[in-house]
């Protein structure tokens, strides 16, 4: 098992974070960057499973001079993979999938997940058409992960495997209204309303 | 010709971002936005997944579409809760299957469920019935800045028959 611990990568992840667009998975991931520090340019779901990838994908269409970060769980990812084989084909170089791997559902019991079991996320991504597919399992690692996510063309996957443990829940807003409209007031200041 | 007419209202709404799951309804108007260098067709997996890149398009200050059959929208029903609880503006345009003239009897089923199963999610229901309605139905559902549907009529994009495709 992993030493990493969640909390300790997101907030790692997004340390001066600047204008780094995020999209976070339901449950967890969604808890893990609310603890990093709740943003206007965080958009944490509280439903729709399976389609945290694929939102990062279309904000990273709608915004190719801004990083896009989508941060999920296993079993977020894999109710969705087939978004993986929808951003291998369009293979936007803003955007980075980081899969914070505990290989447990853990809102709903911390049952094993396929990842557990010997599922390769990494791997699938990777024969997806992500070049750049990693698996995490170090601080040094983390490190070089998140410049990747700042610096370097994309797309990015990267499955971290972190400890499986179970946090206080930090929630953010759960208003999917006010998520929205705070969320393009902040991008889209500048071109708001008349453009849109 | 109702795909060129309907091509021509998602440039006039400033649509950038086309997700599809192909259907030979649909064939005329992919290939039309595929053609179209200010847009970016999107080729999909499964219909949930368009939900998610038109959230994110929006969310990122850009218009989407979203193409497919009727069986696709049975793959919707619980991301749908996201765009009606976020209220998020969504368009899509239905190409109908299991209707009159149907060959196949497992299009019917859903077929016949579509228009109920988007209304219960909350999706505006529009149906064109003649092929002069589809593109008026769009712009005005751009218009209108609601999560809807455009279900194009079988009686409309003709009935696949796989006699014709043997002889193509």
């Amino acid at each position: 098992m992993s030493a990493l611990r969640r909390r300790e990568v997101v907030q790692q992840l997004l340390r001066e974070r600047k204008d780094l667009l995020v999209v976070a998975g339901l449950g967890s991931t969604a808890w893990d960057i609310t603890a990093a520090g709740d943003s206007p340019l965080s958009f944490p779901t509280w439903g729709a499973m399976g389609q945290a990838a694929m939102m990062g994908l279309g904000l990273a269409l709608a915004q190719p001079r801004r990083r896009v970060l989508v941060i999920t769980g296993d079993g977020e990812m894999l109710m969705g993979l087939g978004a993986l084989a929808t951003i291998g084909v369009q293979r936007p170089a803003n955007l980075t999938i980081v899969v914070i791997d505990n290989e447990r559902y853990g809102e709903t019991g911390m049952q094993s997940t396929h990842t557990a079991h010997g599922i390769d996320l990494a791997a699938v991504a990777r024969a997806c058409g992500f070049k750049d597919s990693r698996v995490v399992v170090t601080q040094a690692a983390v490190t070089r992960l998140r410049t990747a996510i700042h610096a370097k063309k994309g797309p990015h996957f990267a499955q971290v495997k972190v400890k499986a443990e179970k946090l206080p829940l930090v929630l953010p807003p759960h208003d999917g209204v006010l998520l929205k409209e705070r969320f393009r007031a902040a991008l889209l200041a500048d071109v708001l309303p008349e453009k849109l | 010709m109702w795909p060129e007419e309907t091509h021509r209202e998602l440039i006039v709404a400033g649509v950038r971002v086309v997700g599809y799951v192909p259907d030979a309804g649909h064939k005329r108007l992919i290939e039309l936005c595929q053609a179209d260098k200010k847009m970016r067709a999107v080729v999909l997996t499964t219909e949930e997944e368009g939900i998610g890149l038109a959230v994110g398009a929006w969310l990122g200050g850009q218009k989407s579409v979203l193409l497919m059959q009727s069986s696709g929208v049975g793959n919707l029903i619980n991301v749908l809760g996201m765009v009606q609880v976020c209220r998020f503006p969504l368009v899509m345009i239905v190409t109908m299957r299991g209707e009159q003239g149907e060959f196949n009897p497992w299009q019917v089923p859903m077929g016949r469920a579509t228009s109920q199963v988007l209304e219960t999610m909350g999706i505006k229901v529009r149906r064109a019935s003649d092929a002069k309605e589809v593109a008026p139905l769009v712009a005005e559902a751009f218009a209108r800045q609601e999560a809807a549907a455009v279900l194009v009529s079988q009686s409309v994009i003709g009935i696949k028959s796989f006699q014709e495709q043997r002889t193509q």
